[in-house]
Formats: structure tokens, C-alpha cells, sequence
């Protein structure tokens, strides 16, 4: 018998055990909310978050005190032949922060989705509550999953979770999106699950570890890195494969475009970051990086914009989360060691980890915000907003500050982020993506002084709700953006403390100053209805004319947003950008 | 040509013709019908490339079978999925298009929720 001698990632590590556990739990939770039915389903859902906040921290500290990633070997079968659990830095700091935006929605949506007095079960709270944990479950097996074929199972379970979300009120315009969604989000993993089977053909294993030992760039690795990362970018909604996203994220019910927002679109997204840091960091190369970049840099400037031009508050947020996505993306080729061969897991992924979490945290904030601004109101047109922050100052509150954790002024974790990649793009010499970061934070400002001048007005009339609000939602919404803020706090542990010197000095003041005015000028000039309502005439009048020379701007991006987001254009655009993948990959080869 | 070869090629047609449907078809049964022709297309390929296991000795390797019907009740589940929101989408509104509204003005139709 020979023995052998496994690597350090192919067996169990103490703890390793969690990752199972942490796994299951959704799962186990929605098969017993599932039994027991009607109303005790919020209950057990609400515990099961609970536990699985005490599971993530449980994790957390042991990952802390173990030297290098968690590993549990499923049945002690280890790879290629076995499925192996991994979770290292991202993950445990992913798994982490959904188990807290989890608990957060579910305290959120506790009072808004009960069931009806007298009536035993009644369909959309009892399947909301089922899909929130089972969209949870899919996350976890994304983070910890170290195949590429689990990943694919786990990231259609996600998908699984996520398209009855959108339809839960079950009218005919939400269907309709939940079936383009689930379309186009299949024609992406097909193209992922096509990558998997050549890499499987070209190198005989699945599995993350094995498998980066083995790749060698050339067609094969070339070819899956083109098609899977294109899919996972059209699950992602990445400028311009974002055809699905704002109609199925602004038509679902706010609890719901929550977790859709915040949450499953990440899980493609750490997809796609798994992909080239852990699977291929030497088979991809800088200018493929740089195309991945570009369409994020796009993304916050369309998105911004069209987010601008919307009538309804949640639209408005769906497409913030376009341009959103676009920051996660900014990340990659600034994270190319300083030859431009090989991706490093340095600064620039830590940073662009944080702006995942930061982003997770305030857009569930935001989306809750504008939720609770709906059900009150019981309509969310951001032009007949006037007094609404009078009637609502948690929720507004609420709002505001998840804007100024998505902008990335200071304090927040998304400053931290834009720091880091700042540093990283100055020590590159790619000045370019310098113009990227300090810009998008002019975008966000715009649509968040659009709103925040909109609610702050003084009514004509005296505001009239509908409805009253529970205050534990209105808390749950402040709680989730002010933890993005306090996200700033990470420069104490893993960020180096070096590069903030003091968030309050005067450059930096100047700086927040500078992006908030080019926001409102950007609000002014291209927002829908005049932002600045019945002002004084002549400045009134002033501000007219430059509307309406900024107007055709506005009205372009839309088109163009419109052209992208037909299916023909769509789907041939995807097959284009892996083709252009393709090319890059090959051309940028290191001789 | 060896069998395997010929069975790569065949996978490669599959996947083209259901790439195909999936752009042009604008009915989504159609779209449905086309990524199941995609996927066989792909799972196609992964059986040809378990057949050169073969190589080492083996009659063929037994990975991707166990992946293959994985990935197969993965596929399934997702059509059902896909129909059953197509069958809602027609009860309620009489239609199964994608696209109710014109696609210009698609951005700015406030929804119906």
C-alpha cells in the first residue's frame, strides 16, 4: 500500500466542520418552515438566521485562528476524486456579511409579511420566507465550495432561489421579468457549464486547488476563461448584459429586490472573482482585465445616468445597483502584480471584498428605505416626494445614509475601498481608472441629492400615508446602512492603517465637498422633473435653458439603455464580449 | 475521425443551434426548448471527453458520468421552472411575449406594482 501524502488543502482542518453545517442550516430551516407551514414559517426563518449569524461568527474565529483556509473533505473522500469545502479570506468575510444582511431583512420583512388574520397560509409570505433562506443556503455553498462543478450547482440553486422572488406578487408584468430573468441567467450557465466540462477535459479535475496547479495558458484555459466568465458576468448583470435587472429588481417587493440586489447578484460575482484569482490567475491576462473594468466603468456612468432619468423610486434603485455592479468590477486590473502577468491577491481584492460588503449592506438599506417609502406613501413617483422626510425621518435617514456608503465619501467601507484601489491604480500607472473612481462617486452623489432634495421639500399640502410603518422595518434599514458605514472600522484590522491619515482633514472635506456639488449639478441638469421646483424665476429660468441643453444627453443614455436591454442585442452581446474575451486572453500572452 | 471527434462535433452542433434558437426565437417555450438542445450540446461533449478516460486504461472515466446526471436533473429542474412561469405568465395575461411593452420606451413604462 503506498501511502500518500496529502496536501495541505486536500484534508479536513479543525473546524472545518462549520462550513458543512453552515451550509445545511438554510436548508434544514426552510425544510422545517416547510412542515410546519402557515405562520410559524417567519418564526423559524428569523431563528434560523439568528443561528446562522452565530454559525458565521463561529466560523469567522476559527478561520482566524487556523493558519490558512478552512477545509472540510465531504465524506473524507478527498479531490479530485472527492468535493472538498473551502473558505478562505473572501468567503469567511462574504459568508459574514450576508448572515448579517440575511438577519437584517428578515427583521425588515417580519412585520410586512406575515400571514393574513384568519387565514391558515397564504402564498407570497410563506414562500418569501423559504426563498430567503434558501437563497442564504445557495450563498454559503457559493463562498465554500472548491469545485467548479459544486459552483455551478450552488450558483443554480441561487438562480433557483432568486427568479420566484421577483414574480411573489404574481402579476403578469413581474412574471414576465422573472422569466426573462431566469433565461438569460440560463443562457449564462450554460456558457459556464461549457468552460467546466473543457477545463475538465483539458486537465482531468474540477477541483480549485488541483486544477490551478495544472492550467497552463492555452486554448483550452483560454476558451473556458472567455465563456465562463461571460456567463457569470450575464448573471451578474454587468453593463451591457444587464437586460433582466432593473425591471425584475424594480417590480419585486421591496424586502425581496433586498436580497436580490444586495445579495445573489454577489454570488456570481465571487464566482467570477474565484475564477481568475484562485482557478487562473496566470492564464488571464491585463488587457482582458482591463475590458472587465471597462464594462464596470460603463455601468457606473450609464446606470448613474439612467437612474437619473427615472420617475419611480425603486427604478431608481435598480438602476443604482447597475452602476453599483460596475464598481465591483474596477478591481481587476488593478489587482495585476507590476509585471501585468499574473494576478496577486493583494490590496486590490481586499478592497474589492469590501466594496462587496459595503455595497451588500447599504443597497439593502436603500432598497428597504425606498420600500417603506412606498408602502406609506403608497406610491414611490420621486417628483411627489415633497414632505415625505418629515413623515418618515428614520426612513429618509435611512436612505441618505446608505447613499453616502455607496458615493465612498468618508466615513465608509466603500472610502476604504476607493483608498486602496486609488493606491493600487497610483502604483500601476493605470491614472486612468483614478478618473474611473473619483468620477463614480459624482454619479451616486447625483441620484442620492435627487432624492434627498425631493423628500426634504416642503409639501404643498399635507403629507397623506396610507399606511403606517412598523418602526422595527424603519430600524432594520438604518441598521444595515449605518453598518456600511462602520465598515470604515476595517482600517483598524485587515486594511493598512497607513493610508487613511484623518478622514476629517480639509482635503478630504474638500473632496466630499467637490463630489456632492458635482452630484447636485448632475441632478439638476439631467433628473426628469426640475429638481429645484418653483424657485425663483430668473434662476429658474437660467437653469431651464441649460436642462434643456443636457436634455438629448439624457435621453440618449436612455435610448441606448433601451437598445442594450432588448433580447436580440442582448444575447448577441454576450456571445461578442467572450469572443472579445477570447482575443484579449490570446493576445495578451507573455512571450 | 475517431468516434470521439465525432461526437465533439456533433456537441459543438448542438450548441450552436441552440445558441441560435436562444437569440432569434422570440417565443419563450422556443427560448426553453432551445437551451435544452444547448445543454444536451454540452452534456454531449462531456461524454465524449469521459470516453478519452479511456487513454489510462479505464473504459471510460466515471467523473463526469456522475457530473453529467447532475447536471442533467439541474437542466430539468430549470425547465420546469421556466414552464411553470410561462404557463402563470399566460393565465394571467393571455400571452406568453417577453417584451409587452416597446423595448424604447421599456426603461420609463412605470411597472404595474
Amino acid at each position: 500500500m503506498i501511502s500518500i501524502v496529502l496536501e495541505p488543502q486536500m484534508q479536513s482542518t479543525p473546524g472545518g466542520l462549520w462550513l458543512a453545517v453552515a451550509v445545511l442550516l438554510p436548508f434544514v430551516g426552510m425544510m422545517i418552515g416547510l412542515c410546519l407551514g402557515g405562520r410559524h414559517v417567519r418564526r423559524v426563518a428569523l431563528l434560523t438566521a439568528l443561528l446562522g449569524l452565530a454559525l458565521a461568527v463561529v466560523i469567522a474565529s476559527s478561520w482566524l485562528h487556523a493558519d490558512g483556509p478552512l477545509v472540510y473533505v465531504l465524506g473524507g473522500w478527498s479531490p479530485p476524486l472527492g468535493i472538498a469545502l473551502r473558505a478562505d479570506g473572501p468567503s469567511v468575510v462574504m459568508m459574514l456579511a450576508v448572515a448579517v444582511v440575511v438577519c437584517g431583512i428578515g427583521v425588515f420583512a417580519y412585520a410586512d409579511f406575515d400571514t393574513p388574520a384568519g387565514k391558515a397560509e397564504s402564498r407570497s409570505p410563506f414562500t418569501y420566507w423559504l426563498l430567503l433562506l434558501a437563497v442564504w443556503g445557495s450563498l454559503n455553498l457559493v463562498f465554500v465550495s472548491g469545485d467548479l462543478f459544486t459552483l455551478y450547482v450552488a450558483l443554480e440553486l441561487l438562480t433557483f432561489a432568486g427568479v420566484p422572488m421577483v414574480c411573489l406578487d404574481g402579476k403578469s408584468e413581474t412574471l414576465r421579468s422573472a422569466l426573462r430573468y431566469l433565461l438569460f441567467a440560463l443562457c449564462g450557465s450554460v456558457l459556464y457549464l461549457l468552460g467546466a466540462v473543457l477545463l475538465y477535459g483539458g486537465y482531468g479535475t474540477l477541483d480549485i486547488v488541483l486544477l490551478s496547479e495544472r492550467i497552463q495558458p492555452g486554448v483550452i484555459a483560454w476558451t473556458a476563461a472567455a465563456l465562463m466568465t461571460v456567463g457569470l458576468l450575464a448573471k451578474t448583470a454587468l453593463f451591457p448584459l444587464h437586460i433582466w435587472l432593473p425591471p425584475a429588481h424594480g417590480g419585486a417587493p421591496a424586502a425581496a429586490s433586498a436580497v436580490l440586489s444586495a445579495l445573489v447578484i454577489k454570488g456570481s460575482w465571487f464566482l467570477v472573482v474565484r475564477l481568475w484569482f484562485d482557478v487562473m490567475p496566470g492564464v488571464v491576462t491585463l488587457p482582458s482585465a482591463q475590458l472587465l473594468a471597462a464594462m464596470g466603468a460603463t455601468a457606473i456612468v450609464v446606470g448613474s445616468v439612467v437612474a437619473l432619468r427615472q420617475e419611480r423610486l425603486k427604478l431608481l434603485v435598480a438602476y443604482s445597483t447597475v452602476a453599483q455592479i460596475g464598481y465591483l468590477f474596477l478591481m481587476f486590473p488593478l489587482a495585476f502584480d507590476a509585471a501585468g502577468n499574473a494576478l496577486a491577491q493583494d490590496a486590490a481584492l481586499t478592497a474589492g471584498v469590501l466594496q462587496a460588503v459595503s455595497h451588500a449592506t447599504a443597497k439593502a438599506g436603500m432598497f428597504m428605505a425606498a420600500g417603506l417609502v412606498y408602502a406609506a406613501l403608497g406610491h414611490d413617483r420621486i417628483a411627489d416626494l415633497a414632505g415625505v422626510a418629515r413623515a418618515l425621518p428614520i426612513t429618509v435617514l435611512a436612505f441618505v445614509v446608505s447613499g453616502v456608503a455607496l458615493m465612498g465619501v468618508v466615513p465608509s467601507g466603500a472610502y476604504l475601498a476607493k483608498k486602496l484601489l486609488l493606491d493600487a491604480a497610483d502604483q500601476s500607472g493605470q491614472w486612468w481608472w483614478t478618473i474611473v473612481l473619483q468620477g463614480g462617486a459624482v454619479f451616486t452623489a447625483g441620484y442620492v441629492v435627487l432624492v434627498l432634495v425631493n423628500a426634504l421639500r416642503r409639501p404643498a399640502e399635507p403629507i397623506s400615508t396610507v399606511k403606517r410603518v412598523a418602526r422595527s422595518s424603519e430600524l432594520a434599514a438604518l441598521t444595515l446602512s449605518v453598518a456600511s458605514l462602520l465598515l470604515a472600522f476595517a482600517a483598524l484590522g485587515p486594511v493598512p492603517g497607513d493610508l487613511i491619515k484623518n478622514p476629517l482633514a480639509p482635503e478630504e472635506l474638500v473632496t466630499t465637498l467637490l463630489v456632492l456639488l458635482g452630484g447636485g449639478a448632475l441632478a439638476f441638469a439631467l433628473a426628469r422633473s426640475p429638481l429645484a421646483g418653483s424657485a425663483r424665476v430668473g434662476a429658474a429660468a437660467a437653469g431651464e435653458s441649460v436642462r434643456r441643453l443636457v436634455r438629448p444627453i439624457g435621453t440618449a443614455f436612455e435610448s441606448a439603455d433601451g437598445f442594450v436591454r432588448r433580447w436580440p442585442s442582448a444575447s448577441i452581446g454576450l456571445l461578442t464580449l467572450a469572443a472579445l474575451f477570447g482575443w484579449l486572453l490570446l493576445g495578451g500572452t507573455p512571450h | 475521425m475517431t468516434v470521439e471527434t465525432l461526437y465533439g462535433l456533433c456537441a459543438a452542433g448542438l450548441v450552436g443551434l441552440g445558441l441560435y434558437g436562444l437569440i432569434v426565437q422570440p417565443h419563450p417555450l422556443r427560448k426553453i426548448v432551445a437551451f435544452n438542445v444547448m445543454g444536451s450540446g454540452v452534456f454531449l461533449l462531456f461524454g465524449a471527453l469521459a470516453r478519452r478516460g479511456a487513454a489510462a486504461g479505464l473504459n471510460g472515466d466515471p467523473v463526469p458520468q456522475a457530473l453529467l446526471i447532475t447536471g442533467i436533473v439541474v437542466a430539468f429542474s430549470a425547465t420546469a421552472l421556466a414552464v411553470a412561469l410561462v404557463v402563470r405568465l399566460i393565465e394571467s395575461s393571455g400571452s406568453a411575449s417577453l417584451s409587452s411593452e416597446p423595448p424604447s420606451t421599456d426603461s420609463h413604462k412605470p411597472p404595474t406594482s
